[in-house]
């Protein structure tokens, strides 16, 4: 079998595939000592990481920088959390990075792994607990701060898809110190009350420490206690925070939230028309069928001509009055030659027809008739029958 | 049909009457009960619908009560 050589493309685009399918990958945390660090005129750091005997190629995207804390120099010691991904054109893997800090404060992301394990050990992950979003909440309640971008895009997205939605905004603070108790507080709170059929707690991108308050404890057990469905959108498209881990439904951004909780109006009256529109073809189909039934009915001459089944049925029945009488009339005339004849047979072989002739019948004392002299004998008494009267008589 | 029904087992009862009108083994008395039932759920929705009116709220707690206020987004007030 001859190989197909395959492009080095294909190639590439296979490998990047592979390794854009790892989990792992997706969501890497590495450390590592920084070295050939070049801040491009782009806002985009390019910088590759090493330890003593290998190293990897990294590149921080502007929208990150922008969130570091300290400056990146070469030969110091960071902990990077990224994606894995090929740069297919040079057949290159590098760490996309997301969140970048010096080593020395490793603790965060060492916490964020222990409380990501341990909670999805527990099941808190687990798909079976998610709570289905309602298909057309009544109320939408929103978990966010009372400024800023998102409630505004949340706001914009809900009333265009439904300009009558009722949003319940329950304000609260998405980062700094002790903003995690208000936050799971105020989720208790909006549970406690009711306040919506669905729950949408967001905030924009930040860096790990501005992320933080959202991967503790005490707000990812508040999200799996609530009885309201709760749709998370926390940081940037790639930020997973543990919230998005534990919530019935993780959205990229605040306006996708707002496009999952909030169905589009317009579609639901089309679709409601649409099942009119059925209902009025079918029905008009049904009625349609029947009056053609009916005109079927109506034109065959049973109708069109009512007598006239009566009438055969007339001609039937003189029919068959003609053909009774006839056949009686032959009865009748059969019967009576034949009664003649029968008769006039029985007239000549009767009895008393001999006995006009002059016979008549002898019968011995017992009644039966003698028809041989052998049967009788001298002296026996006999009877004699003449066509006018019996005699008796002694054979001598 | 539980009056208290959610919309969305409302649109799956749409949904169910369409296809038993359009399966065909009613007849034409049988149809047009579902024909009605069916207009009459269609208008139950789009009742709802119409009736919901916009409203855009925050809630302000003090001391464990929810106050509820009309909530202006910055560019509004």
């Amino acid at each position: 079998m001859e190989y197909q050589a395959i492009t080095v493309t294909k190639l590439n685009q296979y490998i990047k595939d592979k390794i854009d399918r790892d989990e792992y990958l997706n969501n890497i945390l590495v450390k590592g000592e920084i070295s050939n660090f070049k801040h491009h005129y782009t806002g985009h750091m390019y910088f590759t990481l090493k330890d003593e005997n290998s190293l990897i190629k990294c590149i921080m995207f502007k929208s990150y920088t922008a969130h570091l804390n300290f400056v990146p120099k070469d030969g110091m010691k960071v902990r990077i959390l990224g994606t894995v991904s090929v740069f297919e054109r040079d057949g290159v893997y590098q760490i996309y990075c997301k969140a970048m800090q010096e080593d020395g404060l490793g603790d965060l992301y060492t916490k964020y792994n222990e409380l990501k394990n341990k909670l999805e050990l527990e099941g808190l992950f687990d798909d079976v607990h998610k709570k289905k979003i309602p298909y057309m909440p009544k109320i939408v309640g929103v978990l966010t701060s009372q400024t800023g971008a998102v409630i505004r895009d949340i706001i914009n997205v809900s009333t265009r898809r439904n300009p009558n939605v009722y949003i319940r905004l329950l304000p609260v603070p998405v980062q700094g110190q002790g903003a995690e108790e208000k936050i799971a507080d105020a989720i208790k709170l909006a549970n406690e009350n009711r306040i919506a059929d669905v729950l949408i707690i967001a905030r924009g991108g930040g860096s790990l420490e501005d992320l933080w308050p959202f991967n503790e404890e005490i707000v990812a057990r508040a999200i799996y206690e609530s009885e309201i469905p709760i749709i998370s959108s926390v940081g940037h498209e790639t930020d997973f925070t543990i919230a998005d881990f534990v919530a019935d439904l993780r959205a990229p951004t605040p306006s996708a939230a707002a496009e999952l909780a909030v169905p589009e109006i317009s579609e639901i009256y089309d679709k409601i028309l649409a099942f009119e529109k059925r209902y009025k073809l079918d029905l008009k189909k049904k009625l349609e069928l029947n009056r053609l039934r009916y005109e079927k009915c109506m034109k065959s001459r049973v109708f069109s001509e009512p007598l006239l089944h009566i009438n055969e049925k007339y001609i039937e029945i003189d029919g068959i009055n003609q053909e009774l009488r006839i056949n009686i009339s032959q009865i009748l005339n059969k019967s009576r030659n034949e009664a003649i004849s029968l008769i006039s047979k029985l007239d000549t072989l009767s009895p008393l027809k001999t006995l006009t002739r002059g016979y008549c019948i002898a019968t011995a004392s017992d009644g039966t008739t003698i028809n041989s002299i052998h049967n009788i004998k001298k002296e026996d008494i006999i009877n004699l029958r003449f066509k006018d009267g019996d005699v008796g008589a002694i054979i001598n | 049909m539980a009056e208290k029904t959610n919309f969305e087992d409302k649109m799956k009862e749409l949904e169910k009457i369409a296809q038993e009108l359009e399966n065909g083994e009613l007849n034409l008395d049988e149809s047009m009960k579902k024909f009605e039932e069916g207009m009459k759920l269609s208008k139950e929705c789009t009742k709802i619908l119409d009736e919901a009116e916009k409203k855009i709220t925050i809630l302000i707690s003090d001391g464990g009560e929810l106050k509820e206020e009309e909530y202006k987004t910055v560019d509004e007030t």
